[in-house]
């Protein structure tokens, strides 16, 4: 008999004597909302994390992003990423040793969470490859204050399994010795985010 | 690297070495300490705690209760989205059948995201076995790695290890391994990190394929999710041309909405934050990746057929347990024997291979006090006590026809507790005893009574590892012919 023919047969007869019906799932969860605005907690959730936040306007955005950048000499840029970069330098495929030696990368975002902090890739438009957020070093993501939703039920409603995504909160970090938080084990050792408001 | 829990000793031996490194006890009791208050402050942000549990509990046991439909149904899904679907028996069959990608695509290296089922099967070792290295790539399970050590907590598996120790598993071991530790090197947690990550960075960039375990893997739309801190996972699923995922039958939700209830209970219990660094969740082959994923049984279906125990699979490996552990916290992870430690060990081990059948597992269901507070801080409400006893019964059952001391003195304290005579006696007896010992009764327990020290054998079985109370200096029924009938 297959693994998969056994497997199955046992499950069947684990469960032979077992009632059938389901319990209900209480989804009260679903509807509670933080109290306050969402954007201001979601700025505060951010900055908890050790993320850097810029707050700006569609106007002042290119300023904040060239003061995000830094001393950032190269920075891949996505496909379908609106704005000019100083030092662009455009998603050919590039493989991970040659991202390795890229300074920064920028990204835009699905959504964003604000009782956790969190930002959500689901890697369309804008947002490159799941890669290109993971090896340069800094990682710029703007993010417009209408993409913020309450709570994580809200995100998971949103969002479509369809696509690959990658949820980020906060820079990379182990707290594996002596418990000690330390940034930036393996991903980007910064994440800066660009709150434009809309 | 050699290190395992195979021919480990029974979890009283065990336990009773691990009491007397006060090195250990040192750095546990601050880490479950620490990692305790985190949860409980982020646990406390959230109103609908309670019911995020009652909601993660029910999803959990819905879908067990038709297991059967949602892995046919996760199979098909995964397959539509080009995903190739194997399934094991047992740890041999999975080792076997990872050992059989690794070989089709001619990699002798692997590099993977630290999970709790690759462990459980030991499959590290049984590629090694095929020449195949596997490189563990989070940190804590490289330190283990590199130290030839046993990991002793689900969550930070090196939480057992200072600083210093740390430095110097690095120095000794990671040029052996590839890029070494730089010469300078100090204990600072920062340029430890930073070690590890050069180290690992080589691994990343030339790996051809990954293994992964999964968190969750969604039935309805074949997504598996990963749930991270250090982006090493996403460096796993990412980079490589080939992943493999070793995901237990148990981690199944039905459909993606479902998450939206773990993906709050997980990180909160777990490492007390209100959401981990990195999620990741795929569905198939994404982004040109080669996708394996690997259904594992290894004896879930035989936990799955104890009514009782049945729950345990519920467990989202949160770790919540452990770090509330009274017991836990003095012996740490390695006296239970198993990569699964702490009070989801004690159920886990015993439901996953049986009672009866190795005294180490057989010892794990005593490993606990019953004080309930696994059950309280366990986001998906496994009600581990009462999983503990219903094992004690069936090892009590599995041993009947060599009694054991303990069985022996439940026998005659079962005789002297059936006539009310031979009760009077035994208590008159005991008043005495009570009236000498607990002169003499060297401790104090809470509370103030008097407690015995060690007990001649066989008593010392019992009294080793606890505090015996000297008896009352008067029996109850004796105080009531004194007193009561006034
Ligand atoms: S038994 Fe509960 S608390 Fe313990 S690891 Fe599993 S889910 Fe977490």
């Amino acid at each position: 008999m297959s693994a998969r023919e056994e497997i199955l047969g046992r499950v069947r007869s684990a469960l032979a004597a077992t009632d059938p019906s389901e319990a209900p799932v209480p989804r009260g969860y679903r509807s509670v909302v933080p109290a306050g605005d969402v954007v201001e907690l979601f700025a505060e959730r951010l900055v908890d994390y050790r993320a850097e936040l810029t707050r700006c306007t569609a106007d002042t955005l290119p300023a904040a992003l060239a003061d995000a950048l830094g001393t950032a000499e190269s920075v891949l840029v996505p496909d379908g990423f609106p704005w000019e970069v100083p030092g662009g330098v455009p998603d050919t495929g590039q493989s991970a040793a040659e991202l390795d030696r890229l300074d920064a990368v920028v990204t835009l975002a699905a959504l964003a969470i604000a009782t956790t902090g969190t930002i959500v890739l689901d890697h369309g438009r804008g947002q490159g490859r799941r890669v290109v957020s993971l090896v340069p070093d800094r990682h710029v993501c703007v993010l417009r204050t209408d993409q913020i939703v309450p709570g994580v039920p809200q995100a998971v409603a949103a969002l479509s399994p369809d696509r690959p995504q990658t949820w980020i909160s906060g820079p990379s970090a182990t707290s594996d010795i002596e418990l000690n938080r330390v940034e930036g084990v393996h991903g980007p050792r910064t994440l800066h985010v660009l709150l434009v408001s809309s | 690297m050699s290190a395992t829990f195979v021919g480990m000793p029974a979890f009283p031996a065990a336990a009773r070495e691990a009491l007397s490194d006060t090195q250990l006890r040192r750095n546990l009791a601050h880490a479950t300490g620490t990692i305790r208050a985190k949860r409980a402050a982020v646990v406390g942000e959230v109103d609908e705690w309670e019911e995020l549990r009652l909601a993660g509990a029910a999803i959990k046991d819905n879908t067990l209760r038709h297991l059967d439909e949602h892995l046919l149904r996760l199979e098909e899904s995964l397959t539509d989205r080009g995903a190739t679907v194997h399934w094991a028996r047992d740890a041999a069959e999975a080792c076997e059948i990872v050992a059989s990608i690794a070989k089709q695509h001619a990699v002798d290296e692997v590099v993977k995201v630290k999970s709790m089922a690759t462990q459980e099967i030991g499959l590290n070792e049984a590629l090694a076995a095929q020449g195949i290295t596997a490189w563990e790539t989070d940190l804590a399970e490289l330190i283990v790695q590199l130290g030839d050590d046993l990991p002793s907590h689900i969550l930070v598996p090196a939480i057992h290890r200072n600083r210093a120790e740390i430095r110097e598993i690095f120095r000794d071991k990671m040029a052996a391994a590839g890029r070494p530790a730089p010469d300078d090197l100090s204990d600072r947690p920062a340029e430890l990190a930073g070690a590890a990550r050069l180290h690992l960075r080589e691994k990343f960039l030339r790996a051809r394929m990954a293994v992964s375990g999964a968190n969750f893997a969604v039935a309805e739309t074949g997504t598996l999710v990963v749930v991270e801190s250090e982006g090493n996972g996403r460096m796993c699923l990412t980079l490589p041309e080939v992943v493999v995922s070793v995901v237990g039958i148990e981690k199944i939700v039905p459909t993606w909405s479902d998450l939206d209830v773990f993906l709050q209970l997980l990180p909160r219990s777990s490492t007390g934050e209100r959401m981990n660094p990195y999620t990741s969740t795929w569905s198939g082959a994404t982004e040109g990746q080669e996708a394996h994923v690997v259904l594992l049984d290894n004896g879930r279906t035989r936990a799955l057929a104890d009514e009782v125990g049945r729950q345990a699979l519920r467990c989202i490996r949160c770790s919540a347990c452990l770090n509330v552990c009274p017991v836990y916290e003095r012996t740490g992870g390695h006296a239970y024997g198993s990569v699964y430690p702490g009070p989801i060990g004690a159920i886990l081990n015993p439901l996953l291979r049986g009672t009866g059948v190795d005294d180490q597992v057989d010892s794990l269901p005593y490993a606990s006090s019953l004080c309930g507070a696994c059950f309280e801080a366990c986001p998906v409400r496994i009600d581990i006590p009462e999983v503990l006893v219903h094992l004690r019964s069936k090892v009590v059952d599995a041993h009947r026809s060599a009694p054991k001391a303990e069985a022996v003195a439940m026998k005659s304290a079962s005789w002297v507790l059936a006539d009310s005579k031979r009760l009077g006696l035994a208590e008159r007896g005991l008043g005495l005893a009570g009236r000498l010992l607990g002169r003499f009764g060297r401790k104090v327990m809470p509370g103030g009574r008097r407690a015995l020290g060690r007990l001649p054998w066989p008593g010392s079985l019992w009294s080793n590892a606890r505090d015996v109370p000297a008896p009352p200096v008067e029996s109850f029924r004796a105080w009531w012919r004194r007193e009561g009938r006034r």
